[in-house]
């Protein structure tokens, strides 16, 4: 019963229910009007040929009186054609006519009635007529008809061939209602099955598409490109909380061992200052990695660190080369650049100088170390890109290791000896991405090259079912 | 310094008085405020140099607690101290009417160091002065012009900006993150200690053969310029 409520309730039982008043009342204007013209049309006609006859009857009174009509009647009467007269005195009395009575014969002079007769000899079986009552001079009462059976039948065939089709539009809509409203039911009960065991923690399961490419498998595969989007999210985000964990661990072990040390028995309060000074340092370093990873971590989830505004990119890259030329300088290493002036773009200040800076501090750290090391910032318009680009004559990054070394974490074997947390080209290229470019390692034969490759304008919004990038 | 009125509005019970015994070993008086309606209360009325408002409290928080008082008037310099360390949150704080914001965890020295610099431009409005002196070190902020005694040091302009920064806060120590911020005008952490570099650069300007240095490096806070002689 339930089960039968549930389909009375769907939409494509409605839909059908609708449609099946909706036919059927057009049905019956149809097939009615046309019924209701046909016998106007015939009613028609026959009052024009009952209204030729009376006046021609009327004529023959007038030339010869009642014997006249008498025999014109009489020799109608004779010929076939389902025409009726009956004339009578005004008391009502049978003179002439082939029909035994009428009850229009006292009826209102002048009316096309719809009435009946009977038979002469046949006095229990009404016929059915149209009549019109004409009183002759001399008060006699001529009625002139027309036989309407045929009619009457023609009108019962239009009646029963209305309630058939009805009958048979009900039939059909109701079955077909149901049909559609049962497989569309089972689609959708497939559908919130499927859903449910995703629910449940199925997580892999996808929601069934028939194929039919109809509106129900629209929303199935947008449902399924949803459930990879937020698939996708959660991997990065247990991903990332896995590497938090993993990577804060080694700094918080050593934080805690110093803290240890400065609390174990036999030290002097100068080594305990020394060891707390050495804690406070190192949680330092933790705020710091922790922050990055934060940002990293909103980056990949693809959220706005901070609202984007136009900046100028030229204006950036010139502060952090101002902020960094000191750094060079002091390192005997120079820091040089070309900028395009005028270089503006939809994006958030902080993180590019950030990013840029990071950057920066990488070629001074890694590419030109020791004396005459140079390290090219450039920055130009390429299409709707920004570029910027920082250039160092270093060992550079071999081909097979770029990928790897704008991960979390990764230090090359060339770097592992020098200070540094690992995090810094990770965070660039994740504000690089967060403004929907890219942060690419090329060879700057010799040395290394770093491109960043922005948008001007950021797209609103990214299209569904795209990959992040 | 002269002795500061601050009032500390943090729910948190350890922080706060921390914050307060930190602040009184200062030689400053401190007042804790443990919820948000408390301290908007205790602001209005009370007459305290400074506010360290922390961004999430009970009953108020501390952003509504900022913008109400600024409606009603209340223009003491204020500090927001925030978990909330993204750049548009740090935007949301300045304003909502706060002068200065801080994300937590912070060192106390970076935290006394900003509250001594917002009480400074309430207490002394050495912001509208056009000549700074300290020693014989002279900052002549309209001209431009850097002497040390009678002879004229060249700066490039942000050296000049950076020595101008360091001598309107004299005989305060000034962070390396108040620096950036202030000099740069940029919040990002530079990762390598940019602002040492550019630091000694201008000391070997304006501290060359002096046998008393004026820009000392505060250790584990920052940098101060003050006449030594004193």
């Amino acid at each position: 019963m339930t089960a039968l409520a549930r389909l009375f309730r769907t939409t494509a039982f409605k839909l059908s229910a609708a449609y099946f008043l909706l036919f059927s009342v057009g049905a019956v204007l149809a097939l009615g009007g046309v019924g209701g013209r046909v016998e106007a049309v015939l009613d028609d006609q026959i009052g024009q040929n009952i209204d030729a006859e009376i006046h021609r009857l009327e004529e023959l009174y007038g030339e010869g009186g009642l014997g006249q009509i008498f025999l014109s009647v009489q020799r109608r009467v004779r010929s076939p054609g389902g025409s009726i007269f009956l004339v009578t005195t005004y008391a009502g009395q049978n003179i002439v006519g082939n029909i035994a009575s009428s009850p229009a014969i006292s009826a209102e002079e002048g009316v096309l009635l719809e009435t009946t007769y009977r038979l002469p000899g046949d006095n229990d079986r009404d016929h059915p007529a149209l009549a019109r009552l004409t009183y002759l001079p001399g008060g006699f009462r001529l009625l002139v008809g027309h036989d309407v059976a045929d009619h009457r039948v023609l009108r019962q065939i239009l009646h029963r061939g209305l309630g058939a089709s009805l009958f048979w539009l009900a039939l059909i809509g109701t079955l077909g209602g149901l049909l559609v409203a049962h497989r569309m039911l089972e689609r959708v009960d497939d559908l919130s099955a499927s859903a449910r065991r995703i629910m449940a923690g199925r997580l892999d399961e996808r929601l069934p598409v028939s194929g039919a490419g109809d509106e129900l498998d629209r929303l199935a595969e947008n449902l399924n490109a949803m459930l990879a989007r937020i698939g996708q999210l959660m991997r990065g985000l247990s991903e990332v909380s896995d590497n938090i964990a993993h990577d804060l661990r080694t700094p918080l072990t050593r934080l805690r061992n110093r803290a240890e040390a400065a609390t174990r028995d036999g030290a002097t309060p100068e080594e305990q200052r020394a060891a707390l000074g050495a804690v406070i340092e190192d949680s330092e370093d933790l705020i710091r990695i922790f922050n990055a990873l934060l940002m990293i971590a909103r980056a990949e989830a693809g959220q706005a660190g901070g609202a984007m505004s136009t900046v100028e990119v030229d204006e950036i890259v010139a502060d952090i080369v101002e902020l960094y030329e000191a750094v060079a300088e002091e390192q005997g290493a120079r820091l040089t650049s070309s900028i395009e002036p005028g270089l503006e773009m939809s994006g958030n200040r902080e993180l590019l100088a950030q990013a840029l800076g990071n950057v920066v501090d990488n070629a001074l750290k890694y590419g030109a170390a020791g004396s005459d090391g140079e390290v090219g910032v450039a920055a130009r318009r390429n299409g709707d890109r920004l570029e910027i680009s920082v250039a160092d004559r270093g060992p550079g990054v071999p081909p097979e290791d770029r990928e790897r070394a704008l991960e979390r974490f990764v230090r090359l074997d060339s770097s592992r000896s020098l200070p540094g947390s690992g995090l810094g080209l990770a965070l660039a290229a994740a504000i690089a991405r967060l403004h929907q470019g890219s942060l690419r390692l090329e060879d700057n034969a010799p040395g290394l090259r770093v491109v960043f490759s922005l948008p001007v304008t950021r797209t609103p919004v990214a299209a569904p079912g795209s990959d992040r990038t | 310094m002269t002795t500061m009125r601050i009032l500390i509005i943090e729910d948190d019970k350890e922080a706060g008085a921390y914050l307060l015994k930190a602040f009184r070993e200062q030689g400053h008086s401190a007042d804790l405020a443990p919820d948000g309606l408390e301290g908007y209360a205790r602001a209005r009325e009370g007459a305290y140099d400074i506010l360290i408002v922390d961004r999430m409290l009970p009953k108020l928080d501390g952003l509504s607690l900022i913008s109400s008082l600024r409606e009603q008037k209340v223009e003491t310099p204020t500090l927001i101290l925030s978990a909330l360390g993204q750049v548009d949150d740090r935007v949301k704080g300045l304003r909502a009417g706060g002068d200065d914001y801080l994300v937590k965890p912070y060192a106390f020295t970076e935290l006394l160091a900003r509250v001594e610099a917002l009480a400074r431009r309430r207490l002394g409005p050495r912001g509208e002065e056009t000549l700074y002196r300290v020693g014989d070190l002279e900052l002549d902020r309209l001209s431009h012009n850097v002497t040390v005694g009678d002879k004229e040091v060249v700066l490039q302009p942000r050296e000049f900006r950076l020595l101008e920064y360091l001598m309107k806060h004299a005989g305060q120590v000034v962070t390396r993150t108040m620096l950036l911020e202030n000099v740069w005008d940029y919040h990002f952490d530079p990762q390598t200690n940019v602002i040492d570099v550019h630091i000694s650069r201008l000391r070997s300007k304006i501290d060359k053969g002096r046998a008393t240095p004026l820009l000392h490096t505060i250790r584990g806070a920052g940098y101060m310029i003050r006449d030594g002689a004193r």
